[in-house]
Parts: structure tokens; C-alpha cells; sequence
């Protein structure tokens, strides 16, 4: 039964200025639509450049549901492919990374393509002379994704012609990236430590939601944060405090802590909590760190870079970034009922060993499967896709701090606790999802 | 009950059996959710380890499933008491199957015994049941007459593979 393919009016009908219908999360309708509209309108995460430092070195990883490669060209230059074979649809790759040499070779027939797709040479190619096959779909190679956008090694790409340009899409909130690299002292990240991968039996959007979601971490983290509080009250007095500590215990803070933190709106449903301190404001001094930052910007700008201390920036429609410890989310969706979560890492290029350790630690705290933290978060998101079935109510509810006039306000700094991003992440949402419908 | 109860070694070089005993019970203790047990036989400058990828010689600068000093093991096991610890509630329960621990190295001068145990271990909360299958590498000295966990290193065949989430201690 479809309800929703080609409906805008029912699509819209789903978000209301304070509710959403649980359609956006449990019907499997509206997420092919996603990933045959919303995610495909809008610019979405890839990789790092870092990720492939050379000529025909390859990443692969999806834009929405679809597979696609992070391929360096041997002009330097980073392409997306979908990674496709043009001629039986075999995938090209069978590593998720890897180097594929001066070109890529399909395992299945031994056609071969260049590193920006192009098609380079197939056996037997007399057997297709005079049939046509300059016309062919497959005769112009594995297909690239045409919008493709690499800011500041920082990689995304747009799968439709439509849409937003990269600048209209992401506008101020490209300030978060630039915080984040420019800790640095040299102005540059690279991906160390390994990728974490947590399952999540829910849908994506729940994850994405979460990451401005300030009125969950005193109750939901009890076990975890709230039990590490206790544990470490019954330290003995001037024990120093692990590192551990400092990044778990802040979970704990109370809600005048997050509402006082402020919550920044951006166009297009991104925004970052942390406006004014976050979690991360407290962690203690890495020796040599600032000396470093100060030689390479002087004093002011050193202060300037490090005293943003945002929490969560969400990049709609599914990454995450925390700026403060360089770390990158994104939540990939499968199903309407099932993501995958990869936690990624970047080292500070030129900055002590310490904050990519205190990053890794943050990662392996918080974000893995093996976690205290990750489980009292994955447990509540699969309680939620199963409570939605109920018809009891078919409406999920955002109205905290809801004003009538908020719509179409944007780079506003609000009260830490509002919903007003999820609200915000729903109307981007809305809009992508029935861009050209 | 000979088994169970952490018997004084009998002499101030375990042998091989003994060895093999702690091993044996270690996983036993997880088993029965004897936690605080559990925690004792590790040092207080132990660590539990359990690589995020194969072969993965450090800890510090790539990332792990776990890393965790007594401290942390400490708060895991609180934790797992808790009132509020929502993902607990029910429980998960948890079983080892253990080929016989092989002694790899015993060096009484440094007071250093590595044992390495392959291993089964399935993990289920309500109505999931999930099978690991792991290495175990135990690395263990003498403290007081009695046999101590420096380091446990766990490392799972599919280590990189994405998990939900996992609960106990392997
Ligand atoms: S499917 Fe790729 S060459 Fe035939
Ligand atoms: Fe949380």
C-alpha cells in the first residue's frame, strides 16, 4: 500500500509545528522516499580527504542507502563514483578501502575505469561494434556523482541536479568545521585511531535528534555518568582525576548547566548545542598544546579558537561533529528500524599525541558498542521504535519551548533545553524530502 | 567447591595447573554475575582489553572496544547493580565455553605468566541471544601468595564488525 510516493500533501501533513507523525520513523514508505528524495536533494557526508592520501586510493561508504567511493584521481583531485559496475551492476570494490592502482578493474567481466570513472578498456571489445554501444549507459563508465564539494578535506557530495548549492546549503554553520580544523596548528586534520561501528535497531532520524536532546543525559545516563559520580566521590581526597572522569561525570551536570548552554539555530536544519560552554569546557590543559597554538596564531586567536567550546554540531540530514575533541558521527541509515553508527576520529596535524588520546578515550566512553554511555542511549531509541507501533497516540511530541514565530529565524542562540532543533530538523526535512516531488 | 574458592597457591611459583584453574574460574565468576569476586582477581594496575582491530598493538592511539582500568571496571560493575540502569533491566546473562588454557610463557623471575584461552561466549538479553568467539590472553603474576590479572586481552574474531550493543565482560 503506498500512502505517501508522490504525495507532497501527505508528506507535509507528517510534520506539524510541534509534533511529527510516527510515520517518520516506523514506515518503511516514507524511508525509500528518503533515500529516493530527501537524502539525494541534500549534501551529504562522504569521507575525509585523508582518508585517501594518494593517487587511486579508494573509500567506500553510502549516501543514503546507496554505495558510493571516496576515490583519489590520479590528477589529486577526490571524486565519488557509484560504485556500480555500468555493465551487470557489480559492486567494484570488495575492500572497503584500499588502492586500486592507476584504474579499477571489475572483477566479474574485467572492464576497467579510470579513477574518475571513465571507462578504460573491455575485453573482446570488437563484440560490440556496430551495436551501438557509444550510446550505451555503460559506455560512459562507472557514473560520478556530479556535486561533489571538499571543504577543507572535509568531503560532500549531491546526488540530485536540484537543490541547494553547497554555500546555501550549509551557510554559517561551516563555522563548526572551521573550529574544529583550526585547532590544528597547522590548519589540518587527518582520520587516526580506527572507526567504531555500533548497530542501532531504530531509525536514524532518532540519533540525529538526540544529539541536541539536552533534557536526557541526567536521567537516561544515571547509570553510567551518575554512577561514575558516586564511584569517584569515594576516591581518596587530592587523588588527581582520571581523564575518564572528566569526560564521563559532565554527563551528570543538571539542567541549569544545559539550559544555560544555549542551543545555535542554522539554516536547513543544522545547529549546534554549546553556545556558551558544553561538556567539554572543563577538560584539564594538554602540556604544550597552546604554546603550539599560540606560535601558529598568536595569543588572541589561540584564546579565540580554543574557548568555542561546542557540544554537538549536527550537519542535517545524519552526521554529528564535536569541534572540542574532533570527533565526526554519522549515522547511516539501512532501514526504517536499523542504522549504523560510525564514530570517527581526527588527530589535531602537529598537535600533541595527547588530545587524539583523549579523543580515542572519549570515542571508546561513549560511542562503542562496548560502552556504558552508547547503551543507555541505544536502549532508549529501541524502546521508542517500539513504542510507536502503539496506536494509543500516533504523534510523537517536540513543543518544548515552542514559539509561533520561529520559523524562518535563523543563526539564533537559544535556551539549551529547546526543541526548537529537532522542530527545525523536521522543517529541512519537509523541504527535502518534496523538493521536486 | 575446591574450584570456586581462591585458594593460596602452594607454592610461590604457580604451575601450570594453577594457571589454568584461575582462567578456568575467572569465567566461571562472570558467569554466576559473582562481579565483585570477579573485580578481585584483577591488580589494581590491571587493564581489560579488548582490541577494535586485528592484531592492534596499541591501546592509546587507536581506538578499542575496551580499555579499562580497575576504576572503570569498577564503575561497569556498580553500574550493572544500579536501580536506573535502564538497559539492564532485565538483565543480560552470560556464558563461556573455554578450550583448555594454553600456558604461552611463564617467567617466575619477572613474576610474568601468559596464558591464551581460545573461546565462545554468548551473551543474551531477553529474546536475543548473540555468540562472540574470542581469544583470551591472560597476563598474570603473584601478589600475596595469590595469583592476579595484570592484563586480560580479549580479541574477538569479527573485532571490527558493528556490534549492538554488548553488556558483560567477555
Ligand atoms: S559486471 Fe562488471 S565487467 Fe561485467
Ligand atoms: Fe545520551
Amino acid at each position: 500500500m503506498t500512502r505517501y510516493a508522490g504525495n507532497v500533501a501527505a508528506i507535509r501533513a507528517l510534520v506539524r509545528d510541534q509534533e511529527v507523525h510516527r510515520d517518520v520513523y516506523v514506515s518503511e514508505e516514507v524511508f525509500q522516499l528518503e533515500m529516493e528524495h530527501m537524502f539525494p536533494n541534500s549534501w551529504v557526508y562522504v569521507g575525509h580527504d585523508s582518508q585517501v592520501p594518494n593517487p587511486g586510493d579508494y573509500f567506500g561508504t553510502t549516501i543514503g542507502t546507496q554505495p558510493v567511493l571516496l576515490v583519489r584521481h590520479t590528477d589529486g583531485t577526490v571524486k565519488v563514483l557509484h560504485n556500480r559496475c555500468p555493465h551487470k551492476g557489480t559492486r567494484i570494490t570488495s575492500e572497503t578501502c584500499g588502492n586500486a592502482g592507476k584504474f579499477f578493474r571489475c572483477p566479474y567481466h574485467a572492464w576497467s575505469f579510470r579513477t574518475d570513472g571513465s571507462l578504460l578498456a573491455i575485453p573482446l571489445k570488437k563484440g560490440y561494434e556496430n551495436t551501438g554501444f557509444e550510446q550505451s549507459h555503460a559506455a560512459s563508465g562507472m557514473a560520478p556523482v556530479r556535486h561533489v564539494r571538499n571543504y577543507r578535506g572535509f568531503v560532500f557530495a549531491k546526488i540530485n541536479d536540484g537543490g541547494l548549492d553547497f554555500e546555501e546549503f550549509f551557510g554559517e554553520s561551516l563555522s563548526s568545521f572551521d573550529n574544529m580544523i583550526d585547532r590544528s596548528p597547522v590548519g589540518q586534520l587527518k582520520v587516526a585511531g580506527g572507526v567504531l561501528r555500533y548497530m542501532h535497531n531504530c531509525n536514524w532520524k532518532m540519533l540525529v535528534e538526540n544529539q541536541t536532546d539536552t533534557c536526557h543525559p541526567m536521567v537516561a545516563h544515571e547509570s553510567s555518568a551518575g554512577t561514575v559520580v558516586e564511584v569517584w566521590k569515594k576516591a581518596p581526597p587530592g587523588t588527581k582525576k582520571p581523564m575518564a572522569v572528566e569526560i564521563i561525570a559532565p554527563f551528570m551536570s543538571p539542567y541549569e548547566f544545559f539550559e544555560n548552554m544555549g542551543i545555535r539555530i542554522w539554516d536547513n536544519g543544522h545547529g549546534h548545542t554549546g553556545v556558551h560552554h558544553s561538556i567539554h569546557s572543563d577538560y584539564s590543559a594538554v602540556p604544550g598544546y597552546f604554546e603550539k597554538m599560540t606560535a601558529a596564531y598568536g595569543e588572541d586567536r589561540a584564546k579565540a579558537i580554543l574557548g568555542e567550546n561546542r557540544h554537538n554540531t549536527v550537519y542535517f540530514p545524519n552526521i554529528m561533529i564535536k569541534g572540542p575533541i574532533q570527533l565526526l558521527r554519522h549515522f547511516k541509515p539501512i532501514a526504517a528500524n536499523k542504522t549504523l553508527v560510525e564514530s570517527w576520529t581526527f588527530q589535531l596535524v602537529d598537535a600533541p599525541d595527547m588530545l587524539l588520546e583523549r579523543t580515542l578515550m572519549y570515542n571508546r566512553l561513549i560511542n562503542a558498542p562496548t560502552s556504558i554511555v552508547g547503551h543507555d542511549d541505544l536502549e532508549m531509541y529501541e524502546r521508542a521504535q517500539e513504542g510507536l507501533h502503539s496506536n494509543g497516540n500516533e504523534w510523537v511530541n517536540l513543543q518544548r519551548l515552542y514559539s509561533p514565530d520561529e520559523a524562518g529565524q535563523t543563526n539564533v542562540a537559544v535556551n539549551g533545553t529547546s526543541e526548537w532543533p529537532m522542530r527545525h530538523q523536521f522543517r529541512a526535512w519537509t523541504k527535502f524530502m518534496t523538493m521536486g516531488m | 567447591m575446591s574450584m570456586l574458592a581462591e585458594a593460596p597457591l602452594k607454592n610461590a611459583t604457580p604451575t601450570d595447573q594453577e594457571l589454568i584453574d584461575f582462567v578456568v574460574r575467572e569465567a566461571r565468576l562472570i558467569d554466576q554475575q559473582r562481579f565483585d569476586e570477579w573485580l578481585d582477581l584483577y591488580a589494581n594496575d590491571a587493564f581489560y582489553w579488548m582490541p577494535l582491530e586485528w592484531n592492534q598493538t596499541d591501546p592509546r592511539l587507536t581506538c578499542s572496544l575496551m580499555y579499562e582500568d580497575k576504576l572503570l571496571l569498577s564503575i561497569r560493575v556498580e553500574r550493572l547493580k544500579g536501580a536506573r540502569t535502564f538497559s539492564q533491566k532485565p538483565k543480560s546473562r552470560c556464558h563461556h565455553v573455554l578450550q583448555t588454557p594454553q600456558v604461552d610463557s611463564r617467567d617466575p623471575t619477572a613474576n610474568s605468566y601468559v596464558t591464551w584461552t581460545p573461546m565462545h561466549y554468548i551473551e543474551t538479553r531477553m529474546d536475543e541471544q548473540t555468540l562472540f568467539a574470542a581469544w583470551a590472553t591472560h597476563h598474570l603474576s603473584v601478589e600475596n601468595g595469590r595469583l592476579k590479572i595484570k592484563l586480560k586481552r580479549v580479541d574477538l574474531i569479527n573485532c571490527d564488525a558493528a556490534f549492538g550493543n554488548i553488556q558483560l565482560f567477555m
